[in-house]
């Protein structure tokens, strides 16, 4: 019983980060349709960036701030520069677009910052987290972290001007139009709120899979699959995914016999499908019904 | 979240191509058949081997085509098709000494029959959710290929090695040149099948299918049947490519099977135009070709001149080689009203 408690608790503590990275996932999603294949490089630059902050002497939670505006900022130009010449292209066209991102991306950071593995401090501390053996604070931080980022959100999306205006650009586009709300820029905004959360999940994996071009490969899957799994429609569905996936992806890997590392994220896909196949929208999703 | 039901415009993943716009015209099509047969004989071998990857390459696209751009169905599992293609064909020249040339239909079979039962779970999912579903699949390839259980046929890690066949008849032909033609021959019959397939009753259906769904059921097409058909035919089609591919690079391994495969075959579709036949081609070009191009400007880079080669094309044609086709047809057009 002590193994399954601590497996489900370690499950939860990964699943904080999935659940940051699907609430990025879901923010690109609501507002431009699109799933962003080079989120997680996005994340993992930002997250360097604040390493080499920190390299030049500023302290932890300076570094945190410069980054998030550094994140904001950059996600917004991305959108303004690469991605809105492509609005009127076909949207397998923008997929293909997100696939170069990537590799820009992964390649730059590799050029810059090299393939070594690097350490990456944490703010809350490794110790146990209020004497308990099953969590580090560190892991509590990151629940902590991330629940706090969804309310955050919540309350930005349900009580303020603009996130109104950003979810009336995301459902209506012509509508929200017409009653003067700048689409082309809440799109924009979406891309900047979207890296700066994907570069929080970043800034908190990074002492858990240590700072490298290829670290937030798995970890965007695990984001992708947590989003759908939720529901791409919905926030609270993509963090609820995210606790879901590191549960399931803990749990499989201590309790089926012969899965071990390398089977763990196929298990956990076809878990996913399995449940998509019986609900198709995802866990909160709306169920889109189709007309002619 | 609400409940609440939303009704939305059909809004599709895959703009509708017109039949006709789906293939060259007859004439530019003999000169390009022309110009395939007679270019190995002045080339050297790697570059022999390099346009038979290419063809083979094109095959796999083409397959990805007939799903995306002929039935609309977004597919980033095709690498595990490939995969399982390769294998069918290594394992049965390796312990059961069949004729290379007898293992491609088989491997069509196989592939058709994984295809048309991984269609059946998909038939619920669309867009993302079936994009997911069959990168779960092309994910999970290498993986199971390694599995222990069956380490004994698939050799594992280490893979197994195939023998590249010699020309028969006593044909005074280099080993390449052979497998060029003979995989020439392979790729014109399918490209002809695929032709006719897409301008079938069930091509049609398929065009229906992804154009609009609903009004499809509503005239009486089986949807279920010709979505997972659809699915059935491209993987058959991907594994013969996969077959083609294994006796090719003489060498079958998990790892070339990644989803970096899959990524490569889709951004192949994209840049050759989503929905035309002959882009395939192009596209295979695009993800042989630009990679070792983008390698010979900057080593340390070459990923990121390799994105940024692909930007400037998709900013260029959004609609990928297609749009080149049909300027120029217009521009013939233009000249001889002339």
């Amino acid at each position: 019983m002590e193994l399954f408690t601590n497996q489900v608790l370690a499950g939860i503590a990964t699943g904080a980060i999935y659940a940051c990275m699907a609430l990025a996932v879901v923010m690109i999603y609501q507002a431009i349709d699109h799933l962003n294949f080079a989120q997680g490089e996005m994340a993992m630059f930002s997250t360097f960036v604040s390493w080499q902050l920190m390299q030049w002497g500023v302290p932890y939670w300076g570094a945190f701030v410069i980054t998030l505006v550094f994140a904001f900022v950059g996600g917004i130009a991305i959108e303004r520069i690469l991605f809105k010449p492509l609005a009127k292209a076909p949207i397998l066209t923008n997929v293909a677009g997100f696939i170069a991102l990537f590799a820009i991306i992964n390649s730059s950071a590799g050029l810059i910052w090299d393939f070594t593995i690097k350490q990456y401090p944490t703010p809350f501390g490794s110790s146990p987290f209020l004497g308990s053996q099953l969590i580090s604070t560190h892991q509590a931080g990151m629940i902590g972290v991330t629940l706090l980022l969804l309310v955050a959100l919540y309350f930005f999306f349900q009580y303020t001007r603009i996130g109104l205006a950003m979810r009336a650009a995301a459902s209506l586009p012509e509508s929200a139009r017409l009653v003067g709300i700048n689409t082309s820029w809440m799109i924009a905004l979406g891309w900047g709120m979207a890296s700066a959360i994907g570069a929080i999940a970043g800034m908190l994996i990074a002492p858990v899979v240590f700072l490298e071009p290829n670290m937030m490969v798995g970890v965007l899957l695990y984001g992708f699959a947590a989003a759908v799994l939720g529901g791409l429609t919905s926030p609270l569905g993509a963090v609820v995914g995210g606790f879901l996936m590191g549960i399931f992806e803990n749990l499989v890997g201590t309790y089926i016999p012969g899965v071990g590392n390398e089977l763990k994220l196929p298990i956990a896909l076809a878990l996913i499908i399995s449940v998509l196949v019986v609900k198709p929208a995802g866990l909160f999703g709306r169920q889109i019904v189709k007309r002619v | 979240m609400s409940a609440a039901e939303e009704v939305v415009e059909g809004h599709e993943m895959v703009e509708a191509v017109p039949k006709r716009a789906m293939t060259l015209g007859t004439g530019t099509s003999l000169v390009v058949l022309a110009a395939l047969l007679i270019a190995p004989l002045f080339v050297k071998n790697f570059i022999i081997f390099q346009m038979t990857m290419l063809l083979i390459y094109g095959l796999a696209v083409l397959a990805l085509n007939i799903l995306t751009g002929g039935s609309g169905q977004f597919s980033l599992g095709q690498s595990a098709f490939y995969a399982v293609g390769a294998y069918t064909t290594a394992v049965l020249m390796e312990y059961f000494n069949v004729n290379y040339a007898l293992t491609l239909p088989i491997a069509g079979v196989v592939c058709f029959g994984f295809g048309f039962l991984f269609g059946q779970p998909a038939l619920r999912l669309s867009g993302v959710y079936l994009a997911l579903a069959t990168f779960a699949l092309a994910t999970a390839m290498p993986q199971l290929l390694k599995l222990n259980f069956l380490e004994h046929w698939t050799g594992g890690v280490q893979g197994l090695v195939v023998t590249k066949p010699d020309a028969p008849f006593g044909l005074p032909m280099s080993q390449d040149m052979w497998l060029y033609y003979f995989t020439l021959v392979v790729v014109i019959a399918i490209y002809i099948f695929a032709v006719n397939l897409l301008r079938s009753r069930s091509g049609r259906a398929f065009m229906a299918i992804r154009d609009n769904e609903i009004a499809a059921s509503a005239m009486g097409v089986d949807v279920a049947l010709y979505k997972t058909l659809a699915f059935g035919v491209s993987a058959a089609i991907t594994g013969v490519a996969g077959s083609l591919g294994a006796i090719a690079v003489q060498f079958v391994a998990p790892d070339s099977f990644t989803i970096n495969l899959a990524i490569s075959l889709f951004l192949g579709m994209v840049v050759g135009g989503v929905g035309w036949l002959p882009g395939s081609f192009v596209g295979a070009a695009f993800i042989i070709f630009v990679p070792n191009i983008a390698e010979g400007i900057s080593k340390g880079l070459s990923g990121a001149v390799f994105g940024v080669l692909l930007f400037l094309v998709i900013y260029l044609v959004p609609h990928g080689a297609r749009q080149i086709a049909i300027l120029g047809q217009q521009l013939a057009g233009k000249l001889k009203k002339n």
